[in-house]
């Protein structure tokens, strides 16, 4: 298990980055943290000729809220590692989702060295951070040679392992909105070992007002589809005080709504069954969460 | 008196070495050899057409390329079959590299030999292989259908059919007050030491000789094989197996095709040559084991008693069968475990498929029969509503009906003669140490609170020592030191701690006095391997009979020395005394300068030797007749029969009503292995055990598709345990001394994984309230099974009476 | 798949390994482990998987173009997921750094060898190595903290057990040393 051989690019700053990957087209792949990209060359399924290793552009290597109220969102640099993001008061303290969903990503040692950018870049549907993106509506900061875009989460994920990246392009942050109002998260999954990808992982984002009925409720889904799913669940669960909303029907709801396949690790029917037990206790955590909070009451339910 | 080590929690010798990074395993050896990778086959059944190397032979760095037709004589023809059997009546070999045909995927087609890994694996992906293909067998219920056959010659794909029995048991079922029938099947696990297999060979064509380094369990076996396949002197050849990085039984086979190539490229180039397994080949080119279907029949009266027990195993042994049919040998005699079964009969079909070789992995089939019998017990007692460990404890062989010979042939072609144990007792500590009385009430709370839980409990025998023998050198050196060596390989089993500590006792020395060499057949030419939980049975004994052979010897000479009579002497902290005499003492060092009439002052010792020499009889020579110089000695234990080791485990479980998912709350654990040599060790390896009994139960599967491609060959996809996965284990243990071996050893190594899929399996049906009867189980499947089971699809679960 | 039939470039790679300055010339594709273990003849970093899941092969790094907190010894990483011309400039603890400089056991080596949290040892560096990293950061972890620690090292032979009690002692050793 040793990887081909590559020519190896180790730009300093991201404009000799872009301009690397123009020259070298689509025979080229950057290198991130590597924890994705590593094992496939080394098992001889990803053989790219030019790799670009984006290690040393310590400009990107970054995590920051931006704005406030209504337009904040924490913003992602390329080289920031998991860890970085995950330990981030700032970002912890107006997004806790990212801490909740980076703590199920692999092992630490892991989230060391792999970068949140790059898994977002490897678009594998068993990856947390796609699903928050998605849940978040958040997007990515992408640049080449030729100019900047930034492409919301519903366009970026095209397939499994697809991203709508191009060959000359470099994802250079990616951006995680922070949910307006009253809003409540919570992360879980089922992994069968601790820290293995998720037979299927539900993130919620849940908003209460003042007298703490749910007015909005958004669930994102990995392992369960080809690109992360986001099922906006307000509706079904109607505009009702948290303790009276009924979390289960919402779960066989989104249940319902899923086409999971089955694999070698979990047949179709129950990871359909994950999804919908999933499904309610986030919500049920989220609503929690976002009382606590915000301080919505002064009892906070167990 | 010197402190006694044995019994002790002596913290280990090895362990500061392999702590700092010091430890040398076989990749750690060898700088700048050249290194090999193979051409493996992508496809499970297939012919080969043709090899062309072309495209490789212009990489930078390749040295040579080797396919089956460049191999000559006897490396090229098949690989031994270790281990015959009368039942083996289709046993068949692969051949090092394939020769027109390949049986599994994985299997080695051509050797490439370069500068480095990196290098070998360019040429490797520019050989191109045509095959033709061949219909594959996979999975047992295909191989024994037999619509297409894994070799042409071998019909019905059965290269063995092997009965045990005892008694008349189709009669006794058939006349019991009850009979249950179940079908049963437990998966693919494989041993997966963390350290895969590695060979490094270094031939001296001017002394020729050849020395192989191989991560074995087996080195002087693999120093006979070497020899025989190289058309070698065996004395021109030595093995060694150093620092080994876990075994589990796949490094007991040998040779493996890799230690007949390396040896081979290494002397055929001139060249030190290295092959290094890496992860994805250990999966589809070293050993799988466990994978069987069972039907049980089992006849009994009211009071849960056996009358009958007739057992139908199927075997898949993968495509090859070079270890012979060791494993369905054990899961026929060791299904048995602590019952008295009535009258017993076992047929076993030992099957060819297209998939990795099947050869003992820690347990060696003794986790199947396990399954058998403790599922049956199960079964017996939700028959009848009786208390399960009711049931059990009224089927035990009682202390005082040991020694208990089954009337069945073991492993080893020796009579099933069980030496000692008491079960009861076992049952009894097991039982209180996990509360299994009080569960009752810790049920109905837990149901209050809305939780699932269950109870289980599995009971296990093991034959373990089994021979023929193992060898000890025991020397004591001119400082004081003493060096033993024993021919058995280790692997983390800590046996240069164990071993020292009796030798340590048997002569009288502090234990870090004493140095270990194992598995090096410079230093021990006659061994057996490690496996079969034999190492300290076998070599412990061995290596105390060696010590006490030098100790008789120190004391005669002593006695010269100091004037006394020997049977006045005793060794105390390496210092000869005489009893009850202070001041009359001549220290070990000593007498082993006393031993060697040649003393040219190279030290200290030496020149105060020569306080004590005697001035010698000038008539007679100067080595006695029926002496030899120096002070050592060696010796051989070879036991009439396997040592029967026992113990029982029980666990709770809580399972997630909605998701399926299983926690073990708690798993408790009473073995009893004879004598302890250290306790430490002994706890070590139970838990090492149990967390891969735990793995076998709830995690690891091989899984084949229908096409024969291993579909998890990663640590990715095939679930070993982590830390996280493993539940606390609180042990306690029994003392029941072995009346066969001189320090009253049984063997400890494989016991804590046997009973693993027995308890869980238990304490999961406790739990759901329907039969559990394949494992490992996985949350998934679990789910499946509830739903099945609310369509009442299981209404009569797979288990019936066929009253 | 690129052109092998040329020798393949080289590329220089200088860092600073347990403190010792190091330096190699290398193919760009030279995975960091087998680089400390064959060029630089580290062989104490071990290899198990070779696809980052076994943990074997982790060491501690600090530089690399990191710009964030990287504790004392360095951040754990696996060495198998990495190329060693990534770490041109970097500085590198293996195994073989964990003993105290008079070569005897260091804290977390010593507690393994107490709490007999090894067997055949050869995954062994990489928990040695893991562990140390953790304790700068949680110098008394509870039980539950400690297995959560090393909960993505895989051990074959000891089931974790004494690991985790290895963890505990080593938390205590190196707070006695602290204290006293």
């Amino acid at each position: 298990m040793k990887p081909s051989g590559f020519t190896y690019h180790r730009p300093q700053t991201v404009d000799e980055a872009l301009d690397v990957l123009g020259r070298v087209g689509p025979e080229g792949k950057v290198l991130a943290g590597g924890q994705s990209l590593v094992p496939m060359m080394n098992m001889r399924l990803a053989a790219p000729a030019e790799l670009i290793d984006i290690n040393r552009l310590t400009a990107l290597d970054y995590v920051q809220v931006e704005g406030d109220g209504a337009g904040a969102a924490v913003r992602v640099g390329a080289t920031a590692r998991h860890t970085t993001v995950e330990r981030d008061t700032a970002a912890f303290t107006v997004l806790p989702l990212l801490r909740q969903a980076l703590s199920h990503v692999a092992h630490s040692t892991i989230r060391n060295q792999g970068t949140t950018v790059g898994s977002l870049v490897h678009a594998d549907p068993a990856g947390e951070m796609t699903a928050v993106l998605a849940l978040l509506d958040g997007s990515v900061e992408v640049r080449s040679a030729h100019g900047a875009r930034c492409v919301s989460a519903s366009d970026f994920f095209v397939g499994p392992l697809e991203s709508c990246l191009e060959p000359d392009e470099l994802a250079t942050s990616a951006v995680f909105p922070v949910p307006e109002g009253r809003s409540g998260s919570a992360w879980l999954e089922v992994a069968r070992r601790h820290g293995d990808y998720a037979v299927c992982g539900v993130g919620a984002v849940l908003r209460l007002d003042g007298d703490a009925r749910v007015v909005a409720a958004r669930t994102g889904y990995i392992s369960v589809d080809a690109t992360p799913v986001v099922l906006d669940l307000g509706e079904v669960i109607g505009r009702v005080p948290y303790d009276t909303a009924d979390w289960d029907a919402a779960g066989r709801y989104a249940a319902a709504q899923l086409q999971p396949e089955g694999d070698i690790h979990a047949s179709a029917a129950y990871r359909r069954q994950l999804a919908g037990v999933l499904t309610s206790r986030a919500l049920s955590a989220a609503a929690r969460h976002a009382l606590a909070r915000h301080d919505i009451m002064t009892e906070v339910p167990q | 008196m010197t402190t006694r080590s044995l019994g002790e929690p002596v913290a280990r010798r090895e362990d500061p070495r392999l702590l700092s990074g010091q430890g040398r395993y076989v990749d750690d050896i060898g700088t700048g050899a050249l290194e090999v990778a193979f051409v493996r086959s992508p496809h499970a059944h297939a012919r080969i057409v043709d090899i062309d190397v072309t495209g490789a032979l212009d990489v930078d760095g390749i040295v040579a390329i080797y396919t089956h037709e460049d191999l000559p004589g006897r490396v090229g023809e098949p690989l031994p079959l270790l281990i015959p059997h009368d039942a083996l009546t289709h046993g068949r070999t692969p051949y090092p590299l394939a020769k027109d045909e390949v049986n599994h995927v994985g299997e080695p087609i051509v050797m490439v030999v370069a500068t480095d890994r990196y290098v070998a694996e360019d040429a490797c992906d520019r050989i191109q292989v045509e095959f033709d293909f061949l219909p594959p067998v996979v999975g047992i219920e295909v191989a024994r259908d037999a619509e297409h056959l894994v070799h042409d010659d071998v019909p019905g794909n059965v290269a063995a059919r092997l009965v045990q029995e005892s008694g008349d048991a189709r009669a006794a079922v058939a006349q019991a007050p009850h009979v249950l029938e179940l079908d049963l099947e437990i998966e693919r696990s494989a041993s997966m030491p963390m350290e895969g297999k590695a060979v490094f060979a270094r031939w001296d064509a001017d002394d020729t000789s050849l020395r192989v380094y191989t991560s074995t369990q087996a080195s002087t076996s693999v120093r006979a094989a070497v020899a025989a396949k190289l058309e070698l002197p065996a004395d021109r050849v030595e093995v060694v197996a150093p620092d080994v990085g876990g075994g589990f039984g796949v490094k007991i086979v040998h040779p493996w095709p890799e230690e007949i190539l390396v040896p081979w490229a290494a002397v055929t180039l001139g060249r030190e040559v290295k092959w290094t397994e890496d992860r994805r080949e250990h999966f589809v080119s070293s050993a799988h084991e466990r994978g069987q279907l069972q039907h049980v029949k089992v006849g009994f009266d009211s009071e849960g008693r056996l009358h009958g027990l007739d057992v139908t195993i199927w075997h898949d042994n993968g495509a090859y069968t070079p270890y012979g049919i060791i494993v369905p040998i054990i899961t026929t005699t060791q299904l048995l475990g602590p019952y008295k079964p009535g009258a017993y009969r076992a047929e076993c079909f030992s099957l060819y498929t297209n998939t990795v070789i099947v050869t003992p992995y820690r347990g060696a089939g003794r986790p199947q029969g396990c399954f058998a019998m403790e599922r049956t017990m199960d079964a017996i007692a939700d028959h009848l509503g009786l208390d399960r460990a009711v049931v059990r404890e009224r089927n035990f062989i009682r202390p005082d009906e040991m020694p208990y010979d089954h009337g069945l042939v073991f492993q080893d072609g020796r009579p099933l003669i069980y030496d000692s144990g008491d079960y009861p007792a076992s049952l009894d500590k097991l039982k209180k140490l996990i509360g299994w009385d009080e569960f009752d009430d810790y049920r109905a709370a837990a149901r209050a609170e809305g939780r699932q839980v269950g109870i289980g409990m599995a009971c296990y025998v093991e034959g373990t020592g089994v021979g023929p023998y193992e060898g000890g050198f025991v020397k004591v050196e001119t400082d004081g030191s003493v060096v033993v060596a024993t021919g058995l390989t280790t692997q983390g089993q800590g046996h240069q701690t164990a071993f020292a500590q009796i030798v340590a006792d048997e002569l009288g020395v502090p234990v870090e006095k004493v140095t270990v060499t194992t598995g090096d057949t410079r230093r021990f030419k006659y061994a057996v391997g490690t496996f079969a939980s034999r190492a300290a049975v076998m070599s412990g004994n061995a290596v105390a009979l060696a010590a006490r052979n030098v100790r008789e010897k120190a004391l005669r000479i002593a006695g010269e020395a100091l004037e006394a009579d020997p049977r006045d002497l005793e060794i105390v902290d390496g210092i000869v005394q005489v009893k009850g005499t202070p001041g009359a003492t001549v220290p070990l060092s000593t007498v082993a300068v006393l031993s060697n009439p040649l003393r040219y002052a190279f030290d200290e010792e030496t020149q105060r030797a020569t306080q004590f020499a005697t001035p010698g009889d000038p008539e007679k020579p100067p080595v006695a007749e029926d002496d030899e110089p120096g002070l050592e000695g060696t010796d051989y234990y070879s036991p009439a029969r396997s040592t029967f080791a026992n113990g029982m485990h029980a666990a709770i479980v809580e399972i997630d009503p909605d998701t399926a998912e299983i926690s073990i709350l708690r798993y408790c654990v009473v073995h009893d292995c004879g004598t302890l040599i250290n306790p430490r060790i002994v706890e070590g390896q139970i838990h090492g055990g149990v967390a891969q009994g735990v793995a076998g139960a709830l995690y690891e599967r091989m899984v084949y598709d229908d096409a024969g491609q291993l579909l998890n060959a990663s640590f990715m996809d095939f679930l070993m345990p982590y830390a996280t996965e493993v539940p606390r284990i609180e042990a306690d243990h029994l003392e029941t001394p072995s009346p066969l071996n001189p320090l009253g050893i049984k063997g400890a190594g494989e016991a804590g994984v046997i009973p693993g899929a027995s308890v869980l399996a238990s304490a999961i049906e406790d739990a759901e309230g329907f039969r559990i009867s394949r494992m490992p189980i996985s949350p998934s499947e679990l789910y499946e099974l509830r739903q099945r089971h609310e369509r009442r699809e299981q209404n009569t679960t797979n288990t019936k009476d066929s009253r | 798949m690129s052109d092998t039939s040329a020798a393949e470039p080289r590329h220089e790679v200088n860092l600073v390994v347990n403190g010792v300055p190091r330096s190699a010339t290398v193919p760009a594709r030279r995975l960091l482990s087998d680089f400390l273990r064959h060029d630089l003849g580290l062989t104490g970093t071990h290899t198990g998987c070779e696809h980052g899941v076994c943990g074997a092969c982790t060491v501690l790094v600090t530089g690399a173009g990191r710009s964030d907190d990287e504790g004392v010894s360095g951040r754990p990483i696996r060495s198998c997921l990495q190329f060693a011309v990534m770490y041109d400039g970097a500085e590198i603890t293996t195994v073989e750094g964990c003993t105290r400089p008079d070569g005897e056991l260091g804290p977390v080596q010593q507690a393994f060898q107490d709490c007999h949290g090894l067997q055949c040892g050869f995954c062994t560096p990489g928990f040695v190595t893991t562990i140390t990293a953790y304790l700068e950061e949680n110098p008394s972890p509870s039980e539950e903290e400690a297995r959560e620690a090393i909960s993505g090292n895989l051990c074959r032979c000891t089931g974790y057990q004494n690991i985790v009690a290895s963890v505990l002692r080593a938390a205590e050793l190196k707070s006695e040393e602290v204290g006293g």
